[in-house]
């Protein structure tokens, strides 16, 4: 059993881009695949069940007093492509715990059996990796490969870096690894290249560059991956190969994250942002025309 | 000759007029109701009206007869020669481990804590343990440290894994020392989920510490679980010693928690020999004496070490001795010697000898899941009858389980089983429907005392009566011991009660 784990930004396509591949993962090469949403929004695993998941392990942990209350077969949902889906879920915003959520969550799983026989266990871990809680998915025993998904813009990128040092924080000790940068087009100028360059120095690859495409946000409108939904469709076959690289990735590599000026050279070098002088006079131009 | 000491006795001082003056000076800040209305209240928890109340209540515990995870993993740790437990947390907690345990084994208990202050909490309790580790293990010299947690290094997440692992990369622990550890959170569970953690974790670290092909012996093992009567493991070592059986037991906490006072204090005494862990995987079986303690152990020896495991059950009485006895004869082939037998026969012929006063004895029963199910199946047995069972800790298994051995007998009509309720909820049922004694940890007195019963100590933990846990309560040695302080207790009561006519020689 491969247990993997998908990381970025907040917004980035984390979910989407997960589900799309997994689905592809399980249809076409007969994956047994099951994905643990660790969100407290909940929404990791609705493209595959078609339908925005309610019974999450905290929410029916909550209502029945105790998780030791719970059996399996209340909280994990089979999708499309046989997938099996559980989300953690967590408390309102604002109360509680969400990272002690989620160990709750995983542990119960872990007791239940749920992994047993599952060729691939996939966790969607949401924007940042806030607290130990946050840090489960990748902890000795669990996910073992980290892919982050990202685009060229600096923010992504910017994530991108802070996630690959905590994975190095892990990798030291354990056996974690980061599998790839999957970059999720923003059809930014120069994006492969800048997310290549971005990969290389931090000693892994870009695994696949997904192009945009509109059909993505028309099946996710309908609560479907295209795989369901328009499944000859060409951008359908990016995800397969994207899932195949996953498949057969040997690139597990241990991250070298680099120094955040290092970072905005690179980022001025392919002209995502620019240097400070040259802001200046633009705003003054701006200024100037205004006038 | 000296004059000798006079020191004023606890009971009789805080009578005297100063502190009742201070009690009364008090009762206006702190208690501002009338003696008369404290009466009223205390009459009204006693009706049918109040039990119901106490019985819908939610959201609150009061006095739960179990007590928290690391506990029980502190226990595990102390079966194992030259281990020293060390809890990832807060040092209150671990302060409360050792002076719990001091109070019942009137013994010290060594124990060590990271630790955990604000600061960790926030940024995560890596130094502290990494620290905490190399402290320990060059201060105290131990040959294994046993890990376990408490809520808050659980809440915040804090993995003990790669923490362990950076504290060798530092150097303050040898590369190849072995810390087996157990995550512990007391808001899941009792101490004896953390007592099975714990113990799991030390069998299977030091057996695959070094893999190899598993040397079959002739052996059996034994785990005693989470055992507080130390005279329970010496009692097991006899029965063994009598038929000839080979054994190890696994977590053999005995001598550390009954170490004799010559003069010198070690930190260390007995307990099972690390190398001896390995070995006891090609063993022909493992016995779990208690079977709750040792659900997720159980379930790796057999995956893991490939080899029959017997859960209990809890030999406390002649038919659960019985049935332990000739399951050990089964697998190892060892005849059952007369003496046993010899011995079984005495203990039969006091029954009969005591009879009279126990049968029809009504009882209420508190403690934990394999004590309770043992304590039912002895009263059973002397024709006393189990009415009020409560086990805070017990599960569905273990209800399923009370209920058989209820029903099985004539003299278990009337019992009732209450899992995940505590001893106040007991308190409403002593006082709604009298019962004539009951049995149980010290806890249960105030209980007792309200419902004007004398109390059997039994369990865990004895606080306020000394050596009791010296004394087997399994085998048929403990069926006797049982048998003796339930009828004394009996023939106490009928003296006590008894006018002048009645007030006999004989009993």
């Amino acid at each position: 059993m491969r247990q993997i784990a998908f990381y970025g930004k907040g917004g980035i396509g984390k979910s989407t881009t997960s589900q799309n591949t997994l689905a592809q993962l399980s249809t076409k090469f007969g994956q047994d695949v099951m994905i643990v949403g660790c969100d407290p929004k909940a929404d990791s695993t609705r493209l595959i069940l078609n339908t925005k998941v309610q019974d999450t392990v905290l929410h029916l942990a909550a209502a029945k007093g105790t998780v030791e209350d719970l059996e399996l077969e209340d909280v994990l949902r089979t999708g499309y492509g046989d997938i099996k889906c559980v989300e953690s879920g967590g408390p309102e915003p604002g109360v509680g715990c969400a990272g002690r959520g989620i160990i709750t969550s995983i542990n119960f799983l872990e007791e239940q059996g749920a992994y047993e026989g599952r060729d691939f266990v996939s966790y969607d871990v949401l924007g940042d990796v806030v607290c130990g809680g946050f840090a489960m998915p990748i902890r000795e025993n669990k996910a073992q490969e980290i892919y982050i998904v990202c685009s060229g813009e600096m923010m992504a990128m910017y994530a991108a870096n802070n996630i690959a040092r905590g994975v190095l924080k892990y990798a030291n000790t354990g056996g974690v690894r980061l599998g790839g940068l999957i970059c999720n087009s923003r059809n930014t100028d120069r994006e492969d290249e800048l997310i290549m360059e971005l990969a290389r120095r931090l000693n892994t690859q870009m695994i696949h560059f997904v192009p945009r495409d509109n059909i993505v946000q028309h099946a996710e409108l309908r609560k479907m991956t295209v795989a369901q939904y328009a499944p000859d469709h060409p951008q359908a076959k990016e995800y397969e190969i994207l899932a195949e690289k996953i498949l057969h990735n040997d690139k597990l590599t241990i991250p070298t994250p680099i120094e955040m000026e290092e970072l905005e050279e690179l980022l001025l070098d392919f002209g995502i942002i620019e240097d400070d002088e040259t802001k200046i006079k633009k705003l003054e131009e701006a200024e100037a025309s205004k006038k | 000759m000296t004059k000798k000491v006079e020191i004023k006795d606890h009971n009789t001082l805080f009578q005297s007029e100063k502190y009742q003056q201070q009690v009364e000076n008090k009762r206006e800040f702190e208690n501002p109701c009338t003696l008369q209305e404290v009466e009223e209240v205390k009459e009204y928890t006693k009706t049918e009206e109040y039990k119901d109340k106490n019985f819908a209540r939610e959201g609150l515990t009061i006095n739960p007869a179990k007590a928290c995870q690391p506990l029980g993993a502190v226990l595990a740790g102390l079966g194992f020669e030259g281990t020293l437990p060390f809890v990832h947390g807060s040092q209150g907690c671990v302060a409360y481990f050792r002076s719990h345990f001091s109070r019942h084994f009137k013994e010290p208990v060594p124990a060590s804590s990271s630790s955990m202050t604000e600061d960790s909490a926030v940024f995560g309790g890596m130094r502290n343990l990494v620290e905490g580790l190399g402290n320990s293990a060059s201060l105290y010299k131990p040959k294994m440290i046993a890990m376990s947690t408490t809520c808050m290094a659980e809440v915040i997440g804090d993995d003990l894994q790669a923490f362990i692992e950076t504290a060798r990369q530092e150097g303050n622990i040898s590369e190849d020392f072995p810390v087996p550890f157990a995550n512990t959170p007391s808001f899941v569970g009792s101490h004896i989920t953390g007592y099975d953690s714990m113990m799991k974790s030390i069998l299977s670290y030091l057996f695959e510490k070094e893999p190899g092909e598993i040397d079959k012996t002739e052996k059996i093992n034994l785990i005693p679980g989470f055992e507080t009567y130390t005279g329970n493991i010496v009692e097991l070592k006899k029965i063994l010693s009598l038929m000839g059986v080979e054994y190890t037991v696994l977590g053999d906490h005995s001598d550390n928690l009954d170490s004799p006072a010559n003069g010198e204090y070690e930190l260390y005494y007995g307990g099972t020999k690390l190398e001896d862990v390995p070995k006891a995987a090609g063993a022909k079986a493992t016995f779990n004496l208690q079977k709750y303690p040792l659900k997720k152990t159980a379930k790796y020896i057999e995956e893991k070490w490939e080899q029959p495991v017997i859960n209990g059950p809890y030999p406390i009485g002649i038919e659960k001795t019985d049935a332990f006895i000739k399951k050990v004869a089964e697998i190892t082939g060892k005849e059952i010697p007369q003496a046993l037998k010899d011995e079984r026969g005495r203990v039969i012929d006091a029954f009969t000898d005591s009879h009279a006063y126990l049968h029809g004895k009504r009882v209420a029963i508190a403690g934990d899941p394999d004590i309770v199910l043992g304590l039912i199946s002895f009263c059973l047995e002397v024709g006393i009858e189990p009415v009020h069972i409560v086990c805070t800790n017990g599960d569905k298994e273990f209800e399923v389980e009370a209920y058989a051995l209820l029903k099985a007998s004539p003299y278990g009509i009337d019992g009732k089983v209450y899992t995940g309720k505590d001893l106040w909820h007991l308190r409403s049922l002593l006082l709604t429907d009298p019962v004539d004694f009951a049995i149980g940890s010290t806890f249960m007195k105030f209980n007792a005392k309200d419902a004007d019963i004398p109390l059997v100590r039994v369990g865990f933990p004895i606080f306020d009566r000394h050596h009791l846990h010296r004394y087997p309560i399994i085998g048929y040695q403990g069926a006797l011991n049982l048998l003796t302080s339930m009828v004394n207790t009996i023939l106490e009561e009928l003296d006590k009660d008894a006018p002048g006519h009645s007030f006999d020689v004989v009993r």
